[in-house]
């Protein structure tokens, strides 16, 4: 069986670890993201917390905006890296299927993880 | 209007710039005096991604900074001037001391040699002392992350 893939977060102030609570919470699973926060650190900084929480391994980043540092950071030293796929616009849907989809590759859970969180955006 | 905002912060063009600043002064030109963006395509369209399409935004290298000043204080735009360290600040307020008169220390964080002065402002003693050499020369230099929060003169951070 190959290397089940690792979530990483990143986010702004204290957004990251509040998801991957909340995740770990609902699914029951844990290690499987790690968060990351943009707080007290410049690009540099910031891009070597990303890496390191992806730790060579093949992964997903989710990152909370679709703009900004939390993004910069993450795409300077990934975006050429094949094992590795970003979803921005982050939210716990997405985290969670996510989490029990962790076989597939990078490609394939990040465009589910992606669908599953666009389908809990409601209006109810 | 003119460049209404000259700002420190070596997160560059994020949050805190756009929303931030940016709708509370009014801002409609973004300038980022880096050389390394200005020569990279792919950099300037992720910080592009982070402004709203009425605002415009210009990278420009250090020298490049230096051929548009006038055009910047005259085209009638409310300007923000970006810098991501303070070297390139002290150079921009040097050659054009008439532009540069406000500095704003809005993210410099931490390095090997800098020390803490506020959570968001770390400085290396020689940093400190150019900074101060420009106040001395008449600029005024205040650390403010958000408008919204107080500013912190300079020589509260020795």
């Amino acid at each position: 069986m190959s290397e089940e893939l690792q979530g990483v977060v990143v986010c702004h102030g204290v957004l990251a670890g509040a998801l991957v609570q909340a995740a770990e919470q609902i699914s029951g699973v844990a290690g499987a993201l790690s968060p990351v926060t943009n707080t007290g650190c410049d690009r540099e900084a910031l891009e070597d917390r990303v890496i390191a929480a992806v730790g060579g391994r093949p992964a997903v980043v989710f990152v909370d905006l679709a703009s900004g540092s939390c993004l910069f950071a993450v795409l300077k030293r990934l975006r050429s890296e094949q094992s590795v796929k970003v979803v921005t616009g982050v939210n716990l849907a997405m985290l969670v299927d996510f989490i029990f989809h962790r076989s597939l590759t990078p490609e394939q859970a990040a465009t589910r993880a992606a669908l599953a969180g666009e389908k809990s955006i409601r209006i109810p | 209007m003119s460049i209404v905002l000259c700002r420190i912060d070596d997160r560059l063009i994020h949050g805190q710039v756009v929303i931030g600043w940016g709708r509370a002064m009014a801002i409609n030109l973004i300038i980022l005096v880096d050389d390394q963006v200005a020569g990279s395509e792919w950099e300037q369209e992720l910080y592009r991604m982070a402004v709203a399409p009425e605002i415009e935004v210009r990278f420009v290298t250090v020298a490049e900074a230096a051929t548009h000043m006038a055009d910047w204080q005259s085209n009638g735009k409310r300007g923000l001037m970006l810098t991501g360290d303070v070297e390139t600040m002290v150079t921009l307020r040097t050659t054009h001391p008439e532009v540069v008169q406000r500095i704003n220390l809005g993210g410099i964080h931490h390095r090997p040699g800098r020390r803490e002065r506020l959570p968001f402002v770390y400085l290396t003693d020689q940093e400190l002392r150019s900074l101060q050499a420009l106040e001395a020369g008449g600029a005024v230099i205040t650390a403010q992350d958000l408008p919204t929060s107080p500013p912190v003169a300079l020589r509260s951070l020795a």
